[in-house]
């Protein structure tokens, strides 16, 4: 028996295994061999993976519309950076008005920080979800998005503790592939696992219909508040990523785009599908770099055209209004991309097309 | 504080107070009708402030003209976003409009940034309203008379429209219950597009007295006053256009008198209406002016 039941797990987990090992793999190729600037992209993608799958989990499959993400990358940006700063840095960037006590004399390792991240910004979550998840759609959005605002204002005139509008500069860039892509990975591990569990079903129960879940026994409050949470510390653990990416933040990076093109990312890889959000996050994070042509002035066919600045958020605001208008789920709807559908895929192609050829 | 500081900050708050209603008019009718947060309606604000500037800048139009000329243009394009991006999503779910509402914003925002370019512009003042007053002590010009006389005197004509004419009856008929005013044989599209045209007017009519009062446009000065005022509008109760205006002019009022009398708190101005909406939306969500909202299925 035990010997079935380990063969079976030797038949499940190994696939899994080795796909882990050559993709850690390529991240060691790419981490040693790319060029900077690839690397980055690399990173970012990820990063933006793993919160966007958060915003995913509050927005497509809890249907609680959410527009407070930049906020809890604030959080968890402003924990990280000043955990894992040095004093010395600190007493440097604090110019103004020194950092207080506790603070300014520790120096954690970048995992502890980000623990602490994750914690902080899913304790924030609870402040603000418990009193704002009674609002439904809209209101929800607007309340959340007020709740971000008002902690940027608050990150703004902190200044003992965040330095104020001038930010934190020096942060050391602890983020590298491994970092950021085991992030994402374990984003998408929870988000796989939460969303096939008890738990998963409630929430969508949720979605499709408050009434019917609370009937069926469902505990609308816990579920949600859950749901934000999590979907907070994501944000946060990956606001610290990119805040030591970057190495330097300040309040306004948090402001309402921010949350504009991780929801971009949501919706256009469909809210409620998880290789939605992995695929649309990395298209949308490598669109961003590649649209820069736009921007830039060049010589095309000896005509000059001039760059126009702000160009790229015009290309994605309009794919957002298309992708909203005509193809309201998203590339992948509530359906997910893996060796099920796309056997099945297969298997719809040979019928459909095979079948007529013979 | 001196009698000439407070009252100067007394001006001010009536003025901000003004033009916050005067955007906050447009959210609550919008939302009274399609339940929809009208994300573009701050860019709406903004754009129609280039309309206004360009038209005197660039086709040297008198400002009198200039001034129709971005009003009407701005009614038109609250009708025009309303067809594009609002119609097609009438019957899809409440999420998906408000997603298509933040884009909408977004791209006229950016298209603005692409198009007017990211440098602030300086309004023209026509000396009609740099008249210096005195009043008393007090030295103040004619637009902070201007301003909130001219919103009243908004108020009382949309008052009539909505309550004395055809359409308005219509738009109210539409507000009670779309589905049933669409069987009693209303227009309920043509009430819409006249919602957002005369919503958008007001906008207009809005941000043209922002740039005559702060001078400065920047393409990127919709999003904020309008969430501000769509707070309003939930402050003075949705759907209610006297619960605007009074939830604007409070909110605005209440901004500038926090600075004035907690200048340590100054730096918190922008998280004040957020606050607000919050303390409302719990403590009573049907705001001041509202009426019990009846959900719709």
């Amino acid at each position: 028996m035990i010997g079935n039941r380990s063969n079976e797990f030797v038949r499940k987990a190994g696939p899994i295994c080795v796909s882990l090992l050559v993709f850690y793999l390529f991240l060691f190729w790419a981490e040693t061999g790319w060029d900077a600037y690839k690397v980055r992209i690399l990173n970012l993608s990820a990063i933006y993976i793993g919160i966007t799958l958060g915003l995913n989990l509050c927005n497509g499959f809890t249907g609680q519309f959410s527009l407070g993400i930049a906020g809890f990358m604030a959080v968890g940006a402003y924990t990280t950076a000043l955990l894992t700063m040095s004093p010395a840095t600190k007493s440097a960037v604090f110019f103004i008005d020194p950092l207080i006590w506790p603070l300014n004399s520790i120096q954690w390792g970048f995992l502890p920080a980000l623990l602490m991240a994750a914690l902080v910004s899913g304790f924030v979550g609870l402040l603000i979800g418990a009193p704002a998840i009674r609002f439904r759609d809209d209101y929800l959005g607007i309340t959340t998005l007020g709740f971000a605002e008002i902690i940027r204002v608050i990150f703004t005139n902190t200044r003992t503790i965040t330095n104020g509008a001038l930010g934190l500069k020096g942060i050391p860039p602890h983020t590298n592939l491994y970092w950021s892509w085991s992030f994402a990975l374990i984003c998408v591990f929870v988000m796989i696992r939460l969303t096939n569990s008890s738990y998963g079903r409630a929430l969508r129960a949720i979605r499709d219909d408050e009434i019917a879940a609370e009937a069926m026994g469902v505990n609308l409050f816990y579920h949600k508040c859950l749901s934000f949470v999590i979907s907070a510390m994501m944000a946060g653990v990956g606001g610290g990523l990119l805040g030591s990416l970057i190495t330097t933040i300040d309040p306004n990076m948090f402001r309402f785009p921010l949350t504009f093109t991780v929801l971009m990312m949501a919706v256009l890889g469909g809210l409620g599908s998880i290789t939605g959000s992995v695929i649309a996050a990395t298209l949308v994070t490598v669109a961003m770099e590649v649209l820069r042509v736009l921007e830039e002035p060049r010589v095309i066919l000896g005509i000059f055209l001039p760059g126009i600045p702000g160009m790229r958020m015009v290309v994605f605001s309009v794919a957002l209004m298309l992708v909203i208008l005509f193809y309201p789920k998203g590339f992948m709807g509530d359906r997910e991309l893996g060796l099920k559908s796309i056997r099945a895929f297969a298997a719809r192609f040979r019928r459909t097309f095979l079948h007529k050829q013979v | 504080m001196t009698l000439e500081i407070f009252l100067q900050n007394v001006a001010n708050g009536i003025t901000l107070g003004s033009l916050y209603a005067l955007l906050a008019i447009g959210y609550t009718m919008v939302y009274g009708i399609l339940r929809l947060i009208n994300f573009a309606h701050g860019e709406i604000f903004m754009i129609s402030t280039y309309f206004a500037f360009y038209g005197i800048g660039i086709f040297t139009l008198p400002w009198q003209i200039s001034f129709i000329m971005a009003i009407v243009l701005t009614a038109l394009l609250g009708v025009v976003i309303e067809r594009a991006s609002y119609r097609p999503l009438r019957d899809a779910p409440r999420i998906s409009a408000l997603i298509s509402a933040i884009g909408v914003s977004f791209l006229i925002a950016n298209l603005g940034l692409v198009i007017f370019g990211g440098r602030p512009k300086t309004f023209y003042r026509p000396p009609l309203f740099q008249i210096p007053i005195q009043l008393g002590t007090i030295r103040v010009v004619a637009l902070f008379f201007i301003i909130p006389i001219l919103t009243l005197l908004l108020l009382v004509i949309l008052n009539y429209i909505v309550y004395r004419t055809k359409i308005g009856l219509a738009m109210r008929a539409a507000q009670w219950d779309f589905d049933v005013a669409k069987l009693m044989g209303v227009d309920v599209d043509r009430a819409i597009s006249v919602t957002f045209a005369l919503g958008s007017a007001l906008a207009a009519i809005g941000g043209i007295m922002w740039g005559l009062r702060f001078v400065e446009i920047n393409p990127n000065m919709g999003l904020f006053p309008g969430l501000k005022c769509f707070i309003a509008a939930v402050f003075g109760g949705i759907g209610n256009i006297d619960g605007a205006v009074l939830g604007g002019f409070l909110l605005g009022f209440g901004e500038i008198m926090l600075v004035a009398f907690l200048p340590g708190l100054a730096g918190y101005r922008d998280a004040f209406a957020f606050v607000l909406l919050i303390l409302t939306l719990l403590l009573r969500p049907t705001g001041l002016l509202g009426e019990k909202q009846r959900v719709r299925t």
